[in-house]
């Protein structure tokens, strides 16, 4: 019985998105054993420290142990009779529903309720529509057949009393229904929200972002995050080779000057690794405006995981928004940003321009650029030039546009004449493009 | 000769237990000897003895060390700098008397730093003296086979624990009555380093492939600390417990103040904790940390102030605030900070 009170709750932490390993829940399981269950906060505290290893994850630790053990009765195991009997309950069957009415005994119906709840696989539930299905599997398993005969035993009789006695099962049947719903309910909370969670995840990185909705706003911004942390955690890694098989001559000689020139301690050369550096440019006009918040929310969250970007937005003219998004919260950069810049109408020429002017030495031989944007410059002049000059000084060039294939260079659309000049020139749909492409990008520097 | 030989027999201290590669040793069964762990009974007994050291602990905190010693797992510590996470592991090691070996962290430390190192220059003066030893220790060795025999039956000299520099994880292990392990910063490694600490913290032994396994008869109590400059790896993860520090409630730092200044006056002190507190909650590049608040206190306790005045404040508000860009952003929040912490005290 402990041991599961333990394992469902190790599943609750894990459909709430905090990693528990078994080497954990082993501790998990010694660590309990130590402190015991009888103080609730020890137990929080104990079990904080063991399962739940980032603030994240203790935040959702502690929600679903309130959640948890508000309901769980927590067991006993200094008290051996108690559980004899039931054991003993187990083997009769479940409670019946009809007992449990006349006799009224609250602890008796919170633990028939557990005990059914366990038997209809409640900690199996994933999604809100399916807390019906459980509670009617519940009182199945409450054997609400035997309650139903009597009641229509009782119709039958067509006396008045009979009648009452039924009435009183309909009442009683009620009741428990909403109790097990409640339980159902309860479990859905426990089990399977964080579950809800992690699958509407999926779905939004799959959306076309054309698609998205105002609403999704926020958890998009969650989800980018973690895209973005992802990134950085990938690429923030060995930023130096060795080289074996080269000596570093003059290494080995300052190492090893102590034991007389005897080389103990051979040195090999080493070869250091670019260090990533974007610069981002992104358009912020009309017509990307319903791309524009998440190229923004991207720059935001990668603003705060890359240690060296630098974030350019534009329309007409072009203006550095590293300060912005570095120092304001999310919803307030974007809209200092879409209104203070986003207003004029589209000139990539004009901006490029304002790119040499004021941030050329932002270009270095080891910068990616990322253009965000959909090339349409209102058949001003594109300024070629500045942008072929802008692509040999940098590492690598990549077009990120929300524009489909087809339409580039229709209208006034500029993007096949820049295309010869990108190393990658790319539709992007969803925010696992973005993903893919930014991978990529960053790959190049290992 | 003689002592040549002798040298090669030294011995292995009692607390050390060398496993030649395939043995395994018994389990951690307690021993009957006498460890420091022994004050770690229950976790109010944690909190008391910490106390006693001049450390505040929390719940949270006691309740760590107590699982720590009783599931033999590491720390890991994380929150902002200047909570005290170093200052615990230092304070474990007072309160139950025993050695505090910590290893500072940075990027490039390698087990030669942290581990053990061989005494190249020792080894390199042995094989001088026995180069001349050599006619000696060969005489009456009438063939080249002879020779060989009779060198192949001395023990290997160089690779023994003469020549061993025991750096700070070694030296832990071998600690007779138990020691706190401070591996401070981990962040600050490289992947690589992690990757070896693994097998030091989950079975408290180190593999010298020329000597065999060395196994930590005593394990020691082994806190980690982290800044989050970079995400740690799972594994490491996993294997410990894991605390975070925030900065303490008012009533926390008011003791753990009290605790270094003594000196400091009731109404004092309440007030530049609030101070402080209120300081926190602004948007800041650096939030002033415990250390600091303890030195701001010593200040205006040099300073023979009795209660918080603007001023003063502003003149002292370096030593809570190292940005110059902070101070200036919290100017105009001064008076206002300073008023509520002086009705309030």
């Amino acid at each position: 019985m402990a041991e599961q009170v333990l394992t469902d709750f190790i599943r609750a932490l894990r459909s709430a998105d905090v990693r528990v390993s078994t080497g954990e829940a082993i501790d998990a399981a010694e660590a309990v054993k130590l402190i015991g269950y009888a103080d609730r906060q020890r137990l929080s505290d104990t079990l904080r420290c063991v399962l739940a290893k980032s603030p994240a994850e203790k935040l959702a630790h502690d929600r679903l142990f309130e959640l948890y053990f508000s309901r769980a009765p927590i067991p006993h195991a200094e008290t051996p009779p108690d559980q004899a009997d039931s054991e003993q309950d187990a083997s009769e069957g479940p409670g019946d529903m009809l007992d449990l009415l006349e006799s009224g005994d609250e602890t008796a119906i919170a633990m028939a309720m557990e005990r059914a709840g366990q038997e209809a696989g409640l900690q199996e539930i994933r999604f809100s529509t399916q807390i019906s299905y459980y509670a009617q599997q519940m009182m199945k398993s409450l054997g609400v057949e035997r309650l139903e005969g009597e009641m229509m035993q009782a119709f039958r009789e067509r006396t008045e009393d009979g009648q009452a006695y039924a009435e009183e099962l309909i009442e009683g049947r009620k009741q428990m229904f909403s109790r097990a719903r409640e339980h159902a309910k309860q479990a859905f909370e426990t089990y399977g929200a964080g579950a809800t969670l992690a699958f509407r995840e999926d779905v939004l990185a799959e959306t076309a972002l054309t698609a998205l909705d105002v609403r999704d706003l926020s958890r998009m911004q969650a989800l980018v995050q973690k895209i973005a942390k992802r990134l950085a955690v990938k690429h923030s890694r060995r930023r130096r080779k060795k080289n074996r098989g080269q000596l570093d001559v003059r290494k080995t000689l300052r190492a090893n000057a102590g034991f007389d020139g005897v080389p103990f301690d051979l040195a090999w050369k080493q070869t250091r690794r670019d260090r990533a550096k974007i610069v981002a440019v992104c358009d912020v006009s009309g017509s990307v405006a319903r791309v524009v918040r998440f190229f923004l929310m991207l720059l935001y969250s990668l603003n705060e995981v890359v240690p060296d970007i630098e974030s350019f937005a534009f329309s007409g003219r072009l203006e550095d928004v590293g300060d912005t998004l570095e120092t304001d919260d999310f919803a307030a950069a974007m809209d200092k940003i879409v209104n203070s810049i986003g207003m004029s109408s589209t000139d990539y020429g004009q901006s490029l321009s304002d790119l040499k002017m004021n941030h050329w030495n932002v270009l270095d031989r080891r910068t990616t650029l990322i253009i965000l944007g959909d090339g349409r410059s209102n058949y001003g002049d594109p300024r070629l030039d500045l942008f072929r000059e802008a692509a040999a000084r940098v590492k690598r060039v990549i077009w990120l546009t929300p524009e489909g294939e087809s339409l580039w260079g229709s209208g006034d659309s500029e993007l096949l004449r820049y295309r010869p000049h990108c190393h990658t020139m790319k539709h992007v749909t969803t925010i696992k493009d973005l993903e893919r492409i930014l991978d990529e990008a960053l790959s190049r520097y290992q | 000769m003689e002592s040549l030989i002798s040298a090669s027999q030294f011995g292995q201290s009692a607390c050390l237990k060398v496993i030649l590669a395939g043995g395994r040793a018994p389990g951690y069964e307690k021993s009957m000897t006498k460890t420091g762990y022994e004050p770690l009974t229950s976790i109010d007994a944690i909190t008391a003895g910490l106390a006693s050291v001049g450390y505040i602990s929390t719940r949270e905190i006691s309740t760590a060390i107590y699982l720590a010693h009783n599931l033999r797992k590491p720390i890991l510590i994380e929150g902002p700098a200047g909570v005290g996470k170093t200052d615990l592991a230092a304070s474990m090691a007072r309160f139950l008397d025993v050695s505090l070996n910590r290893l500072q962290c940075y990027e490039g430390l390698d087990e030669g730093k942290a581990l053990y190192e061989w005494k190249y220059g020792k080894q390199l003066l042995y094989t001088q003296l026995l180069k001349e030893k050599l006619g000696e220790v060969m005489d009456g060795a009438g063939t080249l086979n002879a020779a060989f025999d009779k060198l192949t039956s001395f023990e290997d000299l160089f690779y023994s624990e003469t020549f061993l520099e025991p750096r700070p994880l070694l030296t832990a292990m071998k600690q007779d009555h138990g020691s706190v392990l401070l591996i401070d910063e981990i962040d600050k490694s490289d992947e690589e380093f992690e990757a070896y600490l693994l097998e030091v913290l989950s079975d408290y032994q180190v593999t010298v492939p020329e000597i065999g396994t060395i196994r930590a008869q005593v394990p020691p109590l082994v806190i980690l600390t982290s800044n989050n400059i970079r995400e740690l790896g799972d594994a490491l993860k996993r294997r410990c417990l894991h605390l975070h520090i925030d900065f303490p409630e008012a009533e926390r730092e008011q003791a753990i103040v009290r605790a270094r200044v003594p000196d400091v006056s009731d109404a004092l002190l309440k007030q530049l904790v609030d101070f402080v507190q209120g300081l926190r909650d602004l948007d800041i590049r650096k939030r002033p940390s415990i250390s600091e608040t303890v030195d701001w206190a010593r200040t205006l306790l040099l300073m023979h102030a009795t209660e918080l005045d603007e001023d003063m404040v502003r003149s002292t508000l370096n030593v809570l605030l190292k940005h110059e860009s902070d101070i200036q952003a919290v100017d105009k929040d001064v008076r206002t900070l300073a008023r509520a912490a002086a009705s309030a005290g």
